[in-house]
């Protein structure tokens, strides 16, 4: 989707402040809220992706207006709700006024270090991989209303294949929930002037992952 | 002139919220949603604490270790750079079953930027903020500003130079968006005045900041300090942050 958490190039921002003797938590509620995304995700029912398409499905001005762990709050508040977790009357309310929703497994202490391992997202590959480094692309100019990981600023732009990254689960199709749909990973790399003109910084490229299906060779 | 009209004032400047929040209606909203979770036992106050106690604990200090290492040991060095996964397990990190450190995101492959004296590498995340938790820990509060994440990709000079990094033109820029499965570090050049540096040493001044490519090591710089720019015209100004001033 065309979304404001798509925002590589963008004007009118300002400036980058980091912050002096930065906290890991500016607050108690952040890391409870990253404990919980954690706990919530250890139930099996969204995947990364999913999950992502939630907070970048928030509403434009919420989305901009909020701090990063806000943002995982609403998103997770979001994914209950679509997964029949807990009911607006509930949230409404502040207490449980139905019974639970079985799920299938839910985190324990003795499992909290299980939740750092991950399951893997690598896939065997359905086909051999189309391109090999050093072969000329061009992207996509694709607008999907969906889940997407093809920035705006590189659409329908010619660069060339840098890397092989494998071959993964496909975010556009599983945030969809039409299966994994397993595609190859590149490495595309795009000289400035490509993507932003004739007047960007001669000395500057950026480099982007980009699926298979986001690819078009360039003869 | 490509950037700095927008911080040319006129009274219509605008910047993202301050990440930094009250605890007010929200944390009212965090309690409720986290306690209506407890309450349908989707997770338990305890197992909760411990993810929260350990999120708090972990540091860029394995990266600082990593980069260390390659300094020292140029056949891990090349090992690093063929296979960052694999690599990191001789430091004790493993990206698939990580022993303490280590979310469970989505990255699969982790890869080496390696610098030269003639390129300079630089990560960021413009869509979310995907970031090589299990080597730098969390990520810091800038790394996912949508500030960072808007103008790296189009005006690197200019963020490295208000972090105090300035880059000769001649430098070419490589900006890695880490966009997907991959995660990034980048591996500076190794600074002269170091040349009988033990490891320890060296991890030393391997900071966070240099591993994600906004600052460069050097002797005697062993922590990330910036330069503070002040937003002229601040559109949200909390009582917590006026007092904080």
């Amino acid at each position: 989707m065309n979304g404001v958490h798509d925002m590589g190039g963008m004007h009118g921002f300002g400036k980058v402040e980091p912050e002096p003797d930065e906290p890991v938590f500016h607050a108690p509620w952040e890391g409870r809220v990253l404990a919980m995304n954690r706990a919530m995700g250890y139930l099996g029912l969204w995947s990364i992706d999913i999950s992502r398409f939630s907070r970048e499905t928030l509403p434009p001005h919420v989305y901009l207006a909020s701090s990063y762990y806000r943002k995982w709050t609403l998103g997770l508040e979001n994914l209950c709700l679509q997964f029949g977790l807990v009911g607006e009357d509930e949230l409404a309310a502040g207490r449980a006024l139905h019974p639970a929703k079985p799920v299938k497994r839910t985190l324990t202490p003795a499992d909290v270090p299980k939740t750092l391992s991950r399951g893997s997202f690598e896939r065997p590959p359905p086909a051999p991989a189309k391109f090999k480094p050093g072969d000329r692309v061009r992207t996509r100019n694709i607008n999907p209303p969906g889940h997407t990981r093809l920035p705006r600023y590189a659409r329908g732009h010619a660069g060339a294949i840098e890397h092989i990254r494998g071959c993964h689960v496909f975010p556009d199709a599983v945030a969809a929930g039409k299966g994994e749909d397993p595609q190859w990973l590149y490495t595309v790399v795009f000289d400035a002037r490509e993507l932003w003109g004739e007047f960007a910084d001669p000395a500057l490229k950026v480099s982007i992952e980009a699926w298979e299906p986001y690819l078009e060779a360039i003869p | 002139m490509q950037t700095t009209h927008q911080h040319a004032g006129g009274g219509h400047e605008h910047k993202a919220a301050p990440t930094v929040e009250e605890i007010t209606d929200f944390e009212v909203l965090e309690i409720a949603v986290r306690e209506l979770a407890i309450e349908h036992g989707l997770f338990t106050a305890e197992d909760h604490r411990r993810f929260t106690e350990w999120a708090e604990s972990i540091g860029p200090a394995a990266g600082s270790r990593l980069v260390a290492k390659a300094w020292t040991d140029p056949a891990f060095k090349a090992r690093l750079l063929a296979d960052g996964t694999a690599a990191c397990k001789e430091i004790g990190i493993d990206w698939a079953e990580p022993t303490g450190f280590g979310t469970p995101s989505d990255y699969m492959n982790f890869r080496v930027l390696e610098d030269t004296p003639t390129l300079h590498h630089v990560i960021v995340c413009t869509l979310c903020s995907c970031y090589p938790r299990p080597l730098l820990g969390m990520s810091p509060e800038w790394y996912r500003s949508t500030n960072y994440r808007r103008r790296l990709v189009r005006w690197p000079r200019e963020v490295l130079a208000e972090f105090g990094l300035i880059l000769p033109p001649e430098v070419e820029i490589r900006v890695e968006d880490s966009n997907q499965k991959c995660r990034f570090i980048v591996l500076p050049v190794r600074p002269s005045g170091t040349e009988n540096w033990t490891e320890e040493q060296l991890a030393a001044i391997v900071t966070r900041d240099c591993m994600i490519g906004v600052a460069l090591p050097r002797p005697g710089r062993t922590a990330d300090v910036h330069p503070v720019h002040k937003a002229r015209h601040p559109v949200h100004s909390s009582p917590s942050m006026r007092a904080a001033e």
